[in-house]
């Protein structure tokens, strides 16, 4: 919040804190998109101002060039090389042959192409929701534990370290129906669990499950937006009468739907990229062949068409098909959000 | 001003330039020819050296021709790794890999044929088993050369078949009515917790050996005709299905084989977990180094006819398109398969683990004169008696194997019978219908490789 702006409704003696919390957050991107709007217009000015503001930037391009070679040479590069490919038939060993539209009409008619996105629809409509809501349980409970916080903050976190192959493999022991550890826990209160791995009703939920093992990076989130919550606003809530449901839907929720915002867009375009653990469990080598069809997700039946099937050309097709759902879905997102999200100083 | 600013972005550019300029100088480097003089490196790409077996065949190859510089690149074959190596240009001079992965490679060009390299060493496909040459051979030119010919067999547990009063003498999967009987006689079960499976048809994995065992195939002779919809592959997917329903279904069977420590003491056949199955043959190698004492009994897997039969499957050296070192591979090629090496092979690892205790159980390697040797100069009687006549079956599995014909589309075919076995088996869909819709992906994957 630089001075001179409105200081919208927390007031301006945490404006700086209010930042640092929300750059954590990943809002401070966009806040910095809008201020080099701002002073873009300086840089063509003779003032002196303008000079200083040159020899930053060439400096921070300078400090950026890694990146910005590496994204041209390394994304940019294969992006383009990709959609191009999507329109010819490929095979990684002969010359690409242009077949114009084959592939995505191929890819229309193609009833895997619906089964394996309808899968990570189903996997992306649970995990995302559920993994939020968990992450924000723990966050505020984190908050409130003050004196184990940091120990606890660092156990919740060590699964989104693990890789993500060991927790396939590891998931598929832990939840095998027959002596798996999560259903000896479940027959300890008397329920006969399911099996989870093997039963086609049960192997998507059973990914879900596996999936809510890492939402450490979340929780890190939403422990920070939690932090900067300012305590005088829960003062006048319970000055009000709000009870503990009232304060944390009027005043929480608000307060940190930047950082709720935040994470729906980047859990629901990693859900619906979803890929080593599902791969590791169903189609790997230590796999289990029972859920060829209800594990059978978007991006590994792509992986499939490229490396298995050598279909380079329709797996290109395939991967640009995903692009366009998930810049869809983010676009419907985006436009809801400014009905939810609280961006404080701008409204 | 901006110019100077660029200067950074400009270096990193030139950077990264320069690093592949680095990769394109290489590809001057000479070739050598299959007639060649073997000199200089020689890089592979998914041969490992875990035992006796390989290293001992390597060490010959190095003695022999020590102006060969051999760097294997340990690991198994990681097609990814391969598609990127042809793709930059700079492939490895020799491959080691599936044979039902060989003939999609060779269909595509990322194979040189071998018909040089069998003529400079005097190497025949003649020498190997027939089901594995038929695996290397692609529209009539050799594209690979075999190693190993991994059988079928039947596996039985015979306090399961006491349990239930069958007679081991009598075991066979000829009758698979009564082969359902005898699974339901030996399955025990609490709720939906498996004690013990009865039969274990290992499908998908053994569908195509099934099939053939019901007079079908799953695919036609040339390989380029899907059969996935006969009325023999629907026989047995539905045998399949009966045998897993009455164990509690798909789900129940699954997890349960998942819990298996098939690798352990406590492996299925020691635990009394299993009935009666097919197996690989190198399974009897696992029972005789971890439960020598397990209740076994080892018998030929028989067709509806009676008549024994198995499916073979086994590895394969293949030398890509591009590669520079050509004389020095063709030679490691014809080194690692004459039966001089493989009978060194077999007797160091014989050796190694009789030192440790352990059983010899054979080596068996796709050339029928080096197998004749192995069997003739190298096993010896392990003193127990299943384990003896389980070698028996393996010698004999390995004469009536029959391999599945190359197919350039072999993986595609594969994916769809095991996707249609897990519809079907999981209830999704009939075994008619879920064959009936493999059968559509299969052919529609072949036409495609075809037309490319």
């Amino acid at each position: 919040m630089t001075p001179g702006t409105p200081a919208g409704r927390a007031g301006q003696h945490r404006a700086g804190q209010d930042r640092a919390g929300r750059d954590r957050a990943g809002q401070g991107r966009a806040r910095q998109d809008r201020a080099r709007h701002r002073r873009s217009p300086a840089w063509s000015s003779p003032a002196r101002r303008s000079a200083t503001r040159r020899a930053e930037a060439r400096a921070a391009l300078g400090f950026l060039s890694p990146w910005l070679v590496g994204f041209v040479v390394f994304t940019a590069g294969p992006l383009l090389a990709s959609l191009w490919l999507s329109f010819t038939s490929y095979d990684a060993i002969s010359e690409p042959r242009w077949v114009g539209a084959d592939n995505y009409r191929e890819l229309a008619a193609d009833p895997l192409v619906l089964k394996s996105l309808g899968n990570t629809v189903y996997y992306t409509v649970l995990h995302v929701p559920l993994s939020m809501a968990l992450a924000l349980g723990l966050a505020l409970l984190l908050v409130a534990a003050r004196r184990w916080g940091p120990f606890f903050r660092t156990v919740l976190y060590v699964p989104a370290v693990t890789p993500p192959v060991a927790v396939g493999v590891l998931f598929l022991l832990l939840l095998n129906g027959q002596t798996g550890l999560v259903n000896r826990a479940l027959r300890l209160v008397g329920i006969d669990g399911p099996q989870w791995t093997s039963d086609p009703a049960w192997i998507k939920p059973g990914i879900v499950l596996l999936s809510l093992w890492s939402f450490g990076t979340t929780l890190v989130i939403y422990y920070a937006a939690l932090q900067e919550v300012p305590g005088h606003l829960y003062e006048a809530a319970r000055l009000d009468g709000a009870n503990a449901w009232q304060r944390f839907r009027h005043v929480t929720l608000p307060m940190i739907s930047g950082a709720l915002f935040f994470t729906l867009v980047v859990n629901t375009i990693a859900s619906l990229q979803m890929f080593a653990e599902v791969y590791t469990m169903y189609f790997g080598t230590a796999h289990t062949s029972a859920g060829a069809e209800e594990g059978l997700f978007y991006v590994v039946y792509l992986f499939r068409q490229a490396f298995e099937f050598l279909d380079m050309g329709y797996a290109s097709a395939l991967a640009w098909l995903l692009f366009l759902v998930i810049l869809l879905v983010t676009l419907v997102q985006v436009r809801l959000s400014r009905r939810f999200v609280h961006y404080e100083g701008r409204r | 001003m901006r110019t100077r600013g660029a200067l950074p972005l400009l270096v990193a550019l030139l950077l990264v330039l320069a690093g592949c300029g680095g990769l394109g100088a290489d590809r001057a480097e000479a070739r050598t020819g299959f007639a060649d003089e073997p000199v200089g490196p020689l890089t592979t790409m998914g041969y490992s050296l875990p035992d006796e077996v390989a290293r001992v065949r390597v060490e010959r190859f190095r003695q022999r021709y020590p102006a060969v510089d051999l760097r294997l690149n340990e690991g198994a074959f990681d097609e990814q790794q391969f598609l990127s190596a042809l793709a930059s240009g700079r492939p490895p001079d020799l491959v080691y890999l599936d044979r039902a992965d060989l003939p999609s490679f060779a269909a595509r060009g990322a194979l040189l044929p071998l018909d040089e390299c069998f003529e400079v060493t005097g190497m025949d496909l003649a020498e190997f088993r027939p089901a594995a040459a038929a695996q290397v051979r692609y529209q009539n030119r050799p594209y690979g050369v075999p190693e190993f010919l991994i059988v079928r067999l039947l596996m039985a547990n015979r306090v399961a078949l006491a349990d239930a009063g069958i007679d081991p003498s009598r075991v066979d999967t000829a009758d698979w009515g009564r082969l359902e009987a005898w699974a339901r006689a030996m399955t025990r079960s609490s709720g939906s917790r498996l004690a013990r499976l009865g039969v274990d048809p290992k499908i998908p994995d053994f569908f195509p050996m099934w099939v053939r065992a019901a007079g079908g195939d799953v695919l036609s002779a040339d390989g380029r005709t899907a059969r996935l919809d006969s009325p023999q592959a629907v026989e047995v997917l539905e045998m399949a299905k009966r045998i897993v329903d009455q164990a509690g279904g798909q789900g129940v069977v699954q997890a349960f084989r998942d819990g298996w420590d098939l690798f352990g003491a406590r492996n299925p056949f020691a635990a009394d977990q299993i009935g009666l199955s097919p197996m690989e043959d190198w399974y009897l190698n696992v029972l005789a180094q971890n439960s020598p004492r397990a209740p076994v009994v080892v018998l030929p897997f028989v067709g509806r006819d009676h008549q024994p039969l198995s499916w073979a499957t086994g590895l394969a050296w293949a030398i890509p398109q591009g590669a520079r070192n050509r004389a020095a591979a063709c030679r490691l090629v014809r080194e690692m398969t004459t039966p001089d090496a493989w009978v060194a092979a077999a007797t160091a690892k014989r050796d190694a683990r009789l030192a440790r205790g352990l059983h010899y159980t054979g080596t068996y390697t796709a050339h029928v004169a080096a197998d004749e040797r192995i069997r003739a100069e190298v096993l010896r009687p392990t003193g127990l008696d299943w384990l003896d006549e389980g070698i028996r079956v393996i010698e004999r599995a390995q004469g009536v194997a029959f391999a599945l014909p190359a197919s350039p589309a072999g993986a595609e075919v594969k994916r769809a019978w095991e996707d249609a076995v897990t519809r079907a088996l999981g209830g999704r869909a009939s075994p008619a219908d879920a064959l009936r819709e493999a059968q559509q992906r299969a052919t529609a994957a072949l036409a495609r490789v075809g037309a490319r």
